[in-house]
């Protein structure tokens, strides 16, 4: 395996920001008409100076609501978004000028289980096995070992990806991240969308990881429970920005609930952006002009 | 050496997938086999046809040979096109282009993989395509030489994996428009290359245009190796500028899919949702 240049600090983030430009344009206008009083670009600020360390083989939560900038932080780390401006190292390597030393030290699993729907699930992590450098017997083992942990038996292992369930997929996702044996996986909302016992499956498959491969996870949610049951640390976020972060029970002690009762991870949001978690909806993301 | 290997194995790892691809959309297949097949013996009909047509008399003989190569080369040149073109478009649509990108490969071997499984593709299919012209029509090749024209079809297949890459770019930044993009530059290709006439019947500008496709030069190394049996030496002069176009356009099609990479990850279109 690669030499690690920090052996220590699994993700380091320093300053980073992150804005992307959208294009309004009125329905029914031609692209090479001059645009509109009102179809001016507005951009995005998806991170805003964000600074935070995870250290090795801790289980660390980004929580947020929807347009807080999570994924973004995910992609910034898997080199699929180049950041702004502040940096970004992965084991001590820069994920822009070290491009390929941080490649091979993670891997992610994202929201939508992206695959060749019709091509089936073996088929889909021999290719992903391959890209990584596995020879196609060892890859076959390992993926035969790895569904069988995760509950795929092995009939649903040969069917086209579309035919599994919602649950399945996801279990397919972390088995392709999981069969590159990345020291820092990268799980964004891995439990979204499945039932709760697939949910309470990979959770567990996710302690699994970190107790027994060498594993750093960095998983981001909007779940309140499953930031304060899985996670060592949580840094919150809100419109690209670092509220908080600690860990679950320190972030609690932070806030006293009004009516003396323990409070939750869901009253830190609250009293820390003065709205709560849940009902933030997607249209009030913040617009920079 | 150990890396060698692993990008041996990432390589093979497009070629592989797309064999299962077909596998999976095999009546696809039948449907866009079928259609070429149609496609290339009305074209070489047109020879056939020709006498009937002026009412004059014409070596038909070597107007379908000469119809006939146009149609193949034709026919493997777009297959290398759009089944690169369309891998990249199809995986930005899957949204598995981001696990490809994230994976810790070369973008040489990233492209050359998808090209070079295109070309197996594309020779597959011309075959097939050659095996039911022979069907329909009596060809006499005992003058022909066929091992020069492999050897010009070899040469000129590098130019075509650089022209798959530069074409790769297009559904890379654009999902949808991408794909269109790609059409055009075929069509002018199809325009200005000789595919089914000399280039000397073309305006003098766009004749100036052929010179810069490889299919033009590929064309004229087959027709001379075909129809008039052309030696090996003479071959030369078709296969320099192709093994120049081929060493040019790889690298350059590599290095400008690189740019179009980094712009994509400035600006976040490589996601679905953005
Ligand atoms: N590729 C992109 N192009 C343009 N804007 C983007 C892109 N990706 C994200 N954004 C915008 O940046 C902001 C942060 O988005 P991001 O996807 O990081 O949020 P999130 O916390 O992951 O939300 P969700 O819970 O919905 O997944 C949003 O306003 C989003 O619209
Ligand atoms: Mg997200």
């Amino acid at each position: 395996m690669l030499p690690l240049k920090d052996e220590h600090v699994a993700l380091r983030l320093v300053d980073v920001c992150k804005t992307f430009k959208r294009e309004k344009r009125r329905k029914g206008r031609w692209p090479w008409q001059a645009p509109h009083a009102d179809e001016t670009a507005t951009l995005v600020r998806a991170l805003d100076h964000v600074s935070l360390e995870v250290r090795r083989h801790e289980i660390f939560g980004i929580l947020g609501p929807n347009g807080s900038g999570k994924s973004t932080l995910v992609r910034v780390v898997s080199t699929l978004l180049l950041p702004d401006s502040g940096r970004v190292e992965v084991f001590g390597y820069d994920v822009v000028r070290e491009e390929q030393a941080v490649k091979r030290l993670i891997n992610r699993v994202s929201v939508e289980a992206a695959f060749f729907k019709k091509l089936s699930a073996m088929e889909n992590l021999i290719f992903g096995a391959r890209l990584y450098g596995l020879p196609g017997a060892e890859a076959r083992r390992r993926i035969v070992a790895i569904l069988e942990r995760l509950g795929l038996d092995e009939e649903a292992t040969y069917q086209p990806v579309e035919d599994l369930s919602r649950g399945m997929q996801q279990k397919v996702a972390i088995a392709r991240a999981f069969l590159t044996q990345p020291i820092l996986l990268l799980l964004d909302e891995p439990t979204t969308g499945l039932d709760p016992r697939s949910r309470r499956e990979v959770q567990a498959f996710v302690r699994e990881l970190r107790d027994t491969h060498d594993a750093t996870i960095l998983l981001t949610t909007h779940d309140m429970q499953e930031a304060e049951q899985l996670c060592d640390r949580v840094a919150i976020i809100d419109r690209g920005r670092i509220v908080a972060s600690g860990t679950p029970a320190a972030l609690k002690a932070q806030v006293a609930p009004p009516d003396g009762a323990a409070p939750t991870l869901e009253d830190v949001f609250l009293a820390l952006t003065g709205r709560p978690l849940v009902e933030w909806a997607d249209e009030e993301k913040e617009v920079v002009a | 050496m150990s890396t060698l290997i692993r990008e041996a194995r990432a390589s093979y790892a497009f070629v592989e997938r797309n064999i299962n691809l077909i596998k999976r959309y095999w009546g696809w297949e039948i449907v866009w086999l079928s259609y070429s097949v149609a496609n290339s013996l009305a074209v070489t009909y047109i020879g056939a046809g020709m006498g009937y047509i002026s009412g004059q008399t014409v070596d038909t003989q070597f107007l379908i040979m000469y119809l006939l190569i146009g149609t193949l080369v034709w026919h493997f040149l777009s297959v290398v096109f759009d089944v690169v073109s369309e891998t990249v478009a199809w995986e930005r649509w899957e949204g598995t282009i981001e696990y490809t990108l994230m994976a810790p490969i070369s973008r040489f071997t990233h492209l050359v993989g998808t090209t070079l499984f295109s070309l197996i593709y594309a020779f597959f299919h011309t075959a097939v395509i050659l095996a039911a012209v022979v069907l329909f029509f009596r060809l006499d090749l005992s003058g022909a030489n066929l091992g020069g024209a492999a050897l010009v079809l070899l040469a000129g297949s590098v130019s075509f994996i650089g022209l798959g890459i530069v074409a790769a770019i297009l559904p890379l930044l654009f999902p949808e428009r991408g794909a269109q993009m790609t059409h055009v530059v075929q069509a002018v290709l199809l325009l200005v290359s000789g595919i089914y006439y000399p280039v000397e019947v073309l305006p003098d500008w766009l004749q100036l245009v052929s010179r810069l496709s490889p299919a033009t030069y590929v064309l004229r190394g087959m027709r001379a190796a075909i129809l008039d049996g052309a030696p090996l030496v003479e071959l030369r002069a078709t296969a320099l500028p192709l093994l120049v176009l081929g060493v040019v356009l790889v690298p350059l099609g590599v290095f400008v899919f690189q740019q179009a990479e980094r712009f994509a990850k400035r600006t976040g279109r490589l996601s679905r949702d953005g």
